[in-house]
């Protein structure tokens, strides 16, 4: 055969492709079946880097993950699992603990959480059940909107705004109010810094509440109105049908929404660093200085002298990168099975 | 009928005590968001003066500008989005074309919306290890890799919404004129996708402009007027960093005219992104 040379991605079992089927029997002008190569040949020079191109975003992943590994080796030997239970971080004796950072990684991000979670709920029923209808798109597009703002503007916010103000005139005030409260008194104690894992966390919380906003009003959108009519149609009161209704349908979309916004509040630097005080220390109160892991490498890094600090640092971008992973990589699951869900309606 | 009435009478009052919650929940969120704003740009604009487009960085208790933040920031996205944008939207091309329904655009898909959200200073951390380390040097280069990793999967996701989007009549349209694959794509997708992937390209410019933690040990800083790649080069984000965390007035000054600076950049952006695609939707 004389096509046999044209290469496509459709051959079939016998090395025929498409094309032989089609020509076999047929006189072709020898300049026409030249043109169907070259077009054939650029087919599969295009499609090889458009999958080079998808395998390269694998690749940076799997580099990430490797190049943490390794440049973490050196700490993971020297510290073992002791790593992620002591708090001792001393680079001047080269002992290194994490978990301080990571105990303030994890509750700066579960306040902000307890806090955004609701309010970002209950933003999402006011645009889409209270709202004044003229008002609801330019309020949407103004959340979406600080969703994107960068990050450090929050950060120098905190340090320049809110924590000056939180330390005179709210702090103090706090700390007396529970001083004879039990269990409160010991987790809102301690002189009024402005700065620690409340603030840090209060910053944060401001930080996700569009973006968990922005999702939530998008889920709570595809709740099908026939749905919700039939409940008003029943008597429901308005809420009655967010709260029977609305939410059941879009739990998992919410839900998986929430998850998103915790991956970035896990992760998050710049909003952190400026207000958490930067103490290697675990306090129980939550108006002490405290440090997150990105706080602890974005303060450290530059700085550290010394194979083995560098790789304790490098040791607890690698525990980030690892329970970010698994909160985005849950957040996805129930995401993709909403989209499967979604498209099961329509189709 | 007195136990109906009670039972109304609660409903409704119920009903009332959560709207009002959720009235006043999107209060709270409206005030914090709008007193961040106010002291952005009551402080921003302020500070904001012809030195800072004129002056270099300058010494504590000097005046000066910004200038050669601006321009290592500007260098440093241009290079990132440069390098990035042909990848992302190859790569997004390959899920939503020629392996749309492959195994393997299954786990680019999953690993890129990770990717997507992945904290941004373990990338810098990862190109430190890369790149700083063998070149011996903080670069301006470095810096760019590390923003190029965040513009890759911005891109990758909206290529591949967008061309979800071409009707299939389209292609099939032109498969039937004879074109092959490549040229279907070049020609006929790509083109009426095409505000689609500008929006992604400006929404991860966007992402960038504010983008510090992959900054901090890659481009590192510099006090003067540089622009060799090899070298650390000057950028906003960690100049606004290390100006706002030190002690001195003029510093906090400039913080403030930088962080108005790249709000005022990237809520335009936005803003073009979104009149783009409303452009192309009506």
């Amino acid at each position: 055969m004389q096509h046999a040379l044209l290469r496509s991605e459709d051959q079939s079992s016998d090395g025929h492709t498409m094309v032989d089927v089609a020509l076999s029997g047929v006189t072709v002008p020898e300049h026409k079946v030249a043109a169907v190569k070259r077009g054939s040949a650029g087919d599969v020079r295009f499609r090889a880097l458009t999958l080079a191109a998808s395998v390269l975003v694998l690749a940076v992943f799997a580099g990430v993950m490797l190049s943490l590994a390794m440049g973490a080796a050196p700490a993971i030997k020297a510290f073992g699992f002791d790593f992620l239970t002591t708090q001792y971080w001393n680079p001047v004796t080269e002992k290194f603990g994490g978990l301080a950072s990571i105990y303030g990684t994890l509750i700066s991000s579960v306040i902000a959480m307890l806090l955004a979670v609701p309010v970002g709920i209950g933003i999402a029923i006011f645009l889409t059940e209270i709202c004044p209808r003229p008002l609801r798109r330019p309020i949407g597009i103004a959340i979406e909107l600080l969703a994107g703002i960068p990050s450090i503007v929050y950060g120098i916010w905190g340090l320049f705004s809110f924590a000056p103000y939180f330390q005179e005139n709210i702090q103090p005030w706090f700390v007396d109010l529970v001083a004879n409260v039990p269990v409160l008194q010991d987790v809102f104690a301690g002189p009024p810094y402005g700065i620690g894992i409340f603030t840090a966390s209060f910053i944060l919380m401001i930080m996700i509440l569009p973006f968990i906003s922005a999702v939530t009003r998008d889920v709570f959108d595809t709740v099908p109105a026939t749905l919700k009519e039939s409940a008003y149609a029943m008597g429901c009161t308005t809420w009655e049908v967010v709260w029977r209704v609305v939410l059941p349908f879009a739990r998992t979309g919410v839900v998986g929404g929430a998850m998103l916004a915790l991956g970035r509040a896990l992760g998050e630097t710049m909003a952190v660093t400026f207000v958490i005080g930067n103490a290697h220390h675990i306090a129980s109160s939550l108006f002490a200085p405290g440090t997150t892991i990105s706080a602890t490498i974005a303060n450290e890094f530059t700085e550290a002298v010394g194979d083995l600090y560098r790789a304790s640092l490098i040791e607890l971008g690698l525990i980030l990168f690892f329970i970010t992973f698994i909160v985005l990589a849950s957040a996805q699951i129930m995401l993709r099975a909403l989209e499967k869900r979604a498209g099961g309606v329509q189709g | 009928m007195n136990f109906n009435r009670r039972i109304y009478n609660r409903r409704k009052r119920s009903n009332a005590i959560w709207l009002v919650l959720s009235a006043l929940a999107a209060l709270f969120g409206i005030v914090w968001l709008t007193l961040i704003l106010y002291s952005l740009f009551y402080n921003g604009f302020s500070s904001l003066n012809a030195d800072v487009f004129a002056k270099m960085t300058p010494a504590p208790g000097e005046a000066g500008g910004l200038w050669n933040a601006i321009v290592g920031s500007l260098i440093m996205s241009g290079l990132a989005v440069v390098a990035g944008t042909p990848v992302g939207i190859l790569a997004g091309t390959y899920l939503a074309e020629y392996g749309r329904y492959a195994r393997l655009s299954f786990f680019v898909r999953f690993i890129n919306d990770i990717l997507l959200s992945a904290p941004s200073i373990v990338i810098g951390l990862f190109v430190w290890q890369v790149m700083v380390v063998n070149m011996q040097s903080f670069s301006a280069l470095a810096g760019a890799a590390s923003l190029m990793i965040i513009v890759i999967p911005v891109v990758v996701r909206t290529t591949e919404n967008m061309l979800l989007l071409v009707p299939n009549g389209l292609r099939e349209a032109a498969a039937a004129l004879g074109a092959p694959r490549s040229v279907l794509i070049k020609a006929v997708t790509w083109r009426a996708a095409r505000a689609g992937m500008v929006t992604g390209v400006l929404l991860a410019v966007a992402r960038i402009s504010g983008e510090t933690a992959p900054l901090l040990f890659t481009a590192l800083n510099n006090q003067f007027w540089s622009t060799d790649l090899t070298k650390p080069i000057a950028n906003l984000p960690v100049v606004i960093f290390q100006f706002a965390m030190s002690p001195y007035e003029g510093w906090h000054h400039l913080a403030w005219a930088g962080a108005l600076l790249i709000t005022i950049t990237v809520l335009g952006l936005s803003i073009a992104a979104r009149l783009l695609e409303s452009s192309k939707r009506s």
